[in-house]
């Protein structure tokens, strides 16, 4: 027998100061909040302050500059502000898409953290409408050498697998890195995209008072209350402790939970709608509440429970996985829960709507919460923290080493390093084919994933990106690069780049070094988003991703999605045939510094590193569309872009791909004749392009910058490091660089310490 | 060709091979929902998907396997009619007992995606005649318990019958399954269970075409 009584004495009871800084509110927040309320909040009220306030909610300490990034072009639907970014795709369609990260859950039980955070995402995707049709993932882990390492991969790459591949929605891009500066604090930011009718497009917004608030899905239990406070907070040894506030995901579930939502979403039921993600109820209810301007009122004794004698705090706190809070149109509660019963879901109305602007909730019949909407949701804290100017980097002086002596050692040497080594491991444990649609996935290592509209002769792109290095480096101009690269990976495959979503990975806003860079790195980002007219239209911000006061790399990852309109014009990395000569198009000077070259060959780290490439946003555009009408035109038999490693990397991945050799020479001819520079400098704005002498011929270049590097054929990839006698020449079969690139991560993973 | 495609929580394969027996027969199939639905009188061809019915929470495909509508399917199974079982349908197939042995999980203890080289053991059967003349296929496969395994005894038996329609190409087996096996036939020949996702190789996609050799032959069969 539950003592109500009791529970309710301890519930309604009056808090102070110190409960409010156990519940992670500061001493200035606290008087912000009891002035708010003209009261001191009751346990549970200060509970949900607290959630509400915490930075995973209300993006306090970032607001204020993430205002700076555009947010429009001609396509966007919905910006930031929903549960996900909505872009027009043309034929009444559209396309739904939001990264999200998991990190901290991931690093305490990478499992589970990993699931649930795919989970997540998938919510957010299909609460608006849309059906999920692809997933992408962002992972960077510690160094290889570091013990956790392993298990974390594991783990997290299991995790992952495990929920999309339940839940049916193929994973088809990603990323996995690895950098010691990750050792402590792992980051797994997971996408979704979606797919809508623009008609049937559902947001928060929008409920009225007087209507039923139903709440479907999982029952709710105790797993993950206060998981948005801990993300909130720094870790620090031993935290592995709080792994009871990390949620356990049900993909199975949320399987039913997509077919339950798309089928009621097809009649037309729904006034408003929104997953209970972090904060769980208490969030859902409290921004439909505020973004509907009206007020809310909920039965906690109606929520569908997993254990007995759950308190209302609990309850509103709860982060169980799975579940929905939707406003419905009068008159369709039966209607609604006629699908959910078919699908064996629990479906319960908790409350009503009202007109009093007021969240009030009761439990036994009693009223344990009655404080107004608005100051939770807008009168969150908005700081403008001090921040210092990052220090910048000098260039790297690459006279000071000396050239290597074997180039094809040296390409081996970068090609089977962690960062660039084959992730098959990885991605052979995702399901990249489930709904039929995927053309192209990271099975071929292509730029950019292609996914078709279903039905249609059109496709989406979508890749993920980001150089923590670069904005180690220089955020601002490192900022600019991660979205230019996107914008690279959309255009090497034909797609139209329209938008992108972003995950702001940084370390603790309170430290004016580690906000420097969280301002500039979104000046960057913000300037190239405006130049390219390529708007965020979703993001995600995961700040305080330090252990015991070091911070990890400055690590904002975009999320890129473009349109092509037609596939049969479309180009990938893997089409080179025999006989085909290789270009490059865009300048090479021979930018090495904080490059792959200058991290793994020459062992440099942080400030001796350098300086990143300046990114020309200008050229961006330029290029991007004359590689589009390459594509368009069928001037191109493959495209790839520039990234990590130069152009011998970028050759080499193409020849691997294509299956057929390559030789080739550098991309720029600098006075001291180093070859290094142009092979594996890291010049923005570039593309390899690999076409026959027809395709060549038709080409409309006048304007830019094309540099024949050699020819595709026989079964080695041969470095000549210059012209005629002066060249030395350096060959690696395909196989033996294959089986390098191939090996480091199954060898990886599978040996023991 | 008649054809209907089970659906069960936590199918996910549903409308991929709804999609591939739309564009092969021409006619949508009709998609019985495990619990209150019917296989339509006169259905030649049922597709039980892949997927994780129930989550496979239980054991990969025992719950489904006890769901109402297999009484159906066992019907329709004993009156002749075809049935393919694609990965999840494959283990559901066994735990009904229309097909012998068992899927465990594969030997790396890893979920496995890739594009499969598959052997085609006989052209002769109503699921494999459209591949005449070509001894291997490349058909997608993504599972965790795709290791097949049955005693001896059976092994030689669906030998010996002639009931292996697939095995995966030497040296390539990807889950370690008993004598390679990634497809095999009931006893009648018109139930065939396989890991390998032929609705993933209808064309136009990256898991190829080498799948609509299967539905195609099936057309010809019914």
């Amino acid at each position: 027998m539950t003592d109500t009584t009791a529970i309710l004495d301890h519930l309604t009871a009056e808090q102070d100061e110190a409960a409010g800084l156990e519940h992670g509110i500061k001493a200035d927040e606290w008087d912000r909040l009891v002035t708010r309320l003209n009261r001191k909040p009751n346990l549970v009220e200060l509970g949900i302050y607290s959630v509400m306030w915490s930075e995973h909610c209300s993006y306090k300490s970032s607001r204020r500059h993430l205002s700076k990034f555009p947010t429009k072009n001609d396509r966007v639907i919905q910006g930031p502000g929903e549960n996900a970014g909505v872009i027009d795709i043309g034929d009444g369609q559209a396309a739904i898409f939001k990264m999200e990260s998991h990190n901290h859950p991931s690093y305490i039980e990478p499992y589970q953290g990993a699931a649930t955070g795919v989970g997540g995402i998938l919510r957010d995707v299909f609460t608006m409408g849309a059906r999920p049709i692809a997933l992408v993932n962002a992972l960077r882990f510690g160094s290889p050498d570091h013990p956790k390492t392993r298990s974390l991969v594991a783990g997290v790459v299991a995790g992952i697998g495990g929920y999309g591949n339940c839940v049916g929605v193929p994973t088809v891009a990603g990323e996995t890195q690895f950098d010691e500066g990750y050792n402590g604090n792992i980051l797994v930011n997971a996408m979704a995209v979606g797919l809508a009718d623009q008609d049937k497009i559902f947001y928060a917004r929008g409920a009225t008072p007087g209507n039923p608030i139903f709440y479907v899905g999982s029952k709710t239990g105790r797993d993950g209350i206060h998981g948005a406070t801990m993300a909130s907070a720094e870790f620090s040894e031993g935290d592995e402790e709080k792994r009871p506030t990390v949620q356990v995901g049900d993909p199975f579930t949320e399987k039913l939970l997509i077919e339950a939502c798309l089928e009621l979403m097809a009649t037309d039921a729904i006034q408003a709608i929104q997953d209970m993600g972090a904060a769980g109820l208490t969030s859902s209810s409290v921004e439909m509440a505020d973004k509907g301007g009206i007020g809310v009122e909920m039965d906690l004794d109606k929520v569908p429970q997993r254990e007995e004698g759950m308190t209302a705090y609990e309850i509103m706190l709860s982060e169980s996985q799975e579940r929905m809070l939707m406003v419905l149109k009068p008159g369709k509660v039966d209607v609604a829960k006629a699908i959910f019963d078919k699908y064996d879901l629990d479906a319960e109305v908790i409350g009503v709507t009202t007109d009093t602007g007021h969240l009030v909730l009761k439990q036994f019949g009693k009223v344990v919460c009655d404080i107004p909407v608005a100051p939770l949701a807008d009168d969150a804290p908005n700081y403008d923290r001090p921040w210092n100017e990052p220090p910048k980097r000098a260039p790297l002086d690459i006279i000071k080493y000396p050239e290597p002596e074997d180039y094809g050692a040296v390409l081996v040497q970068l090609m089977s390093c962690p960062d660039m080594a084959s992730k098959r491991w990885v991605w052979e444990q995702y399901d990249r084919h489930v709904m039929g649609d995927t053309i192209d996935s990271s099975q071929s290592g292509g730029d950019a994933a292609i996914v078709r509209i279903h039905e249609t002769n059109k496709a989406l792109a979508i890749c993920s990106d980001c150089n923590p290095h670069y904005v180690a480096a220089d955020p601002y101009e490192g900022g600019k690069a991660v979205v230019a690269e996107a914008y690279r990976n959309l255009s090497a495959v034909g797609a139209i780049p329209i938008a992108i979503t972003d995950n702001l990975n940084f370390g603790n806003p309170e430290k004016p070094n580690t906000m420097g860079y969280i301002v500039k790195a979104i000046e960057g980002m913000a300037e190239a988003c405006r130049k390219l007219d390529f708007p965020v239209v979703s993001g995600n911000v995961s700040l305080y991703n330090e252990t015991d006061g070091v911070a990890i790399p400055p690590t904002p990852v975009v999320g890129g999605v473009g349109l092509i309109e037609d596939l049969s014009k479309t180009a990938t990395l893997k089409g080179a045939q025999p006989g085909d000569a290789l270009y490059v198009i865009g300048a090479t000077e021979g930018a090495l510094g904080a490059s792959l070259y200058a991290r793994v060959i020459l062992g440099l780290k942080g400030e001796e590193a350098g300086a990143p490439p300046p990114v020309k946003l200008a050229e961006e555009v330029r290029l991007g569309g004359f590689v589009r009408s390459l594509i368009q035109s069928g001037l191109a038999n493959a495209v790839h872009d520039v990234s990590d490693g130069g152009i011998a990397c970028a050759a080499a991945e193409m020849a691997m791909a294509s299956a057929c050799g390559v030789k080739l020479m550098p991309g720029c001819q600098p006075e001291d004749n180093r070859a290094d520079l142009g092979f594996f400098g890291e010049d923005q704005g570039r593309y390899l392009i690999a076409a026959n002498e027809d395709q060549v011929r038709a080409w409309e270049s006048e304007g830019f910058l094309l540099t024949e590097l050699g020819k595709f054929g026989g079964d080695s990839i041969v470095l000549k490091t210059g012209l005629d006698e002066n060249g030395k020449e350096f060959s690696i079969t395909l196989s033996s660089l294959r089986e390098a690139y191939e090996g480091w991560l199954p060898a990886y993973m599978n040996s023991v310490d | 060709m008649k054809t209907a495609v089970i659906v069960f929580p936590g199918s996910n394969c549903d409308r991929d091979a709804h999609d591939a027996l739309l564009k092969v027969t021409g006619k949508a199939p009709a998609m019985v929902w495990h619990k209150d639905g019917t296989i339509p009188d006169g259905t030649d061809f049922v597709m039980v998907p892949g997927g994780f019915s129930y989550g496979d929470y239980l054991r990969c495909g025992a719950m489904a396997g006890n769901s109402p509508v297999i009484s159906q399917l066992k019907a329709h199974a004993e009156r002749g009619g075809y049935v393919l079982g694609v990965c999840n349908g494959f283990q559901i197939l066994c735990e009904t007992g229309l097909l012998p042995g068992a899927l465990m999980r594969n030997a790396s203890l890893h979920f496995v995606c890739r594009p499969q080289a598959l052997k085609v053991e006989t052209a002769n059967t109503a699921f494999t005649s459209a591949y005449d003349g070509r001894s291997e296929v490349i058909i997608p496969i993504a599972h965790h318990d795709g290791n097949y395994y049955a005693d001896n005894e059976t092994l030689d038996r669906i030998e010996g019958e002639g009931h292996v329609a697939f095995r995966y190409a030497a040296g390539q087996n990807p889950n370690g399954s008993a004598r390679d096996i990634a497809g095999i036939l009931s006893e009648n020949g018109r139930v065939l269970g396989l890991m390998p996702h032929p609705e993933r190789a209808i064309g136009g996609h990256e898991g190829g075409d080498d799948g609509l050799g299967m539905f195609e032959s099936l057309l010809s069969a019914a």
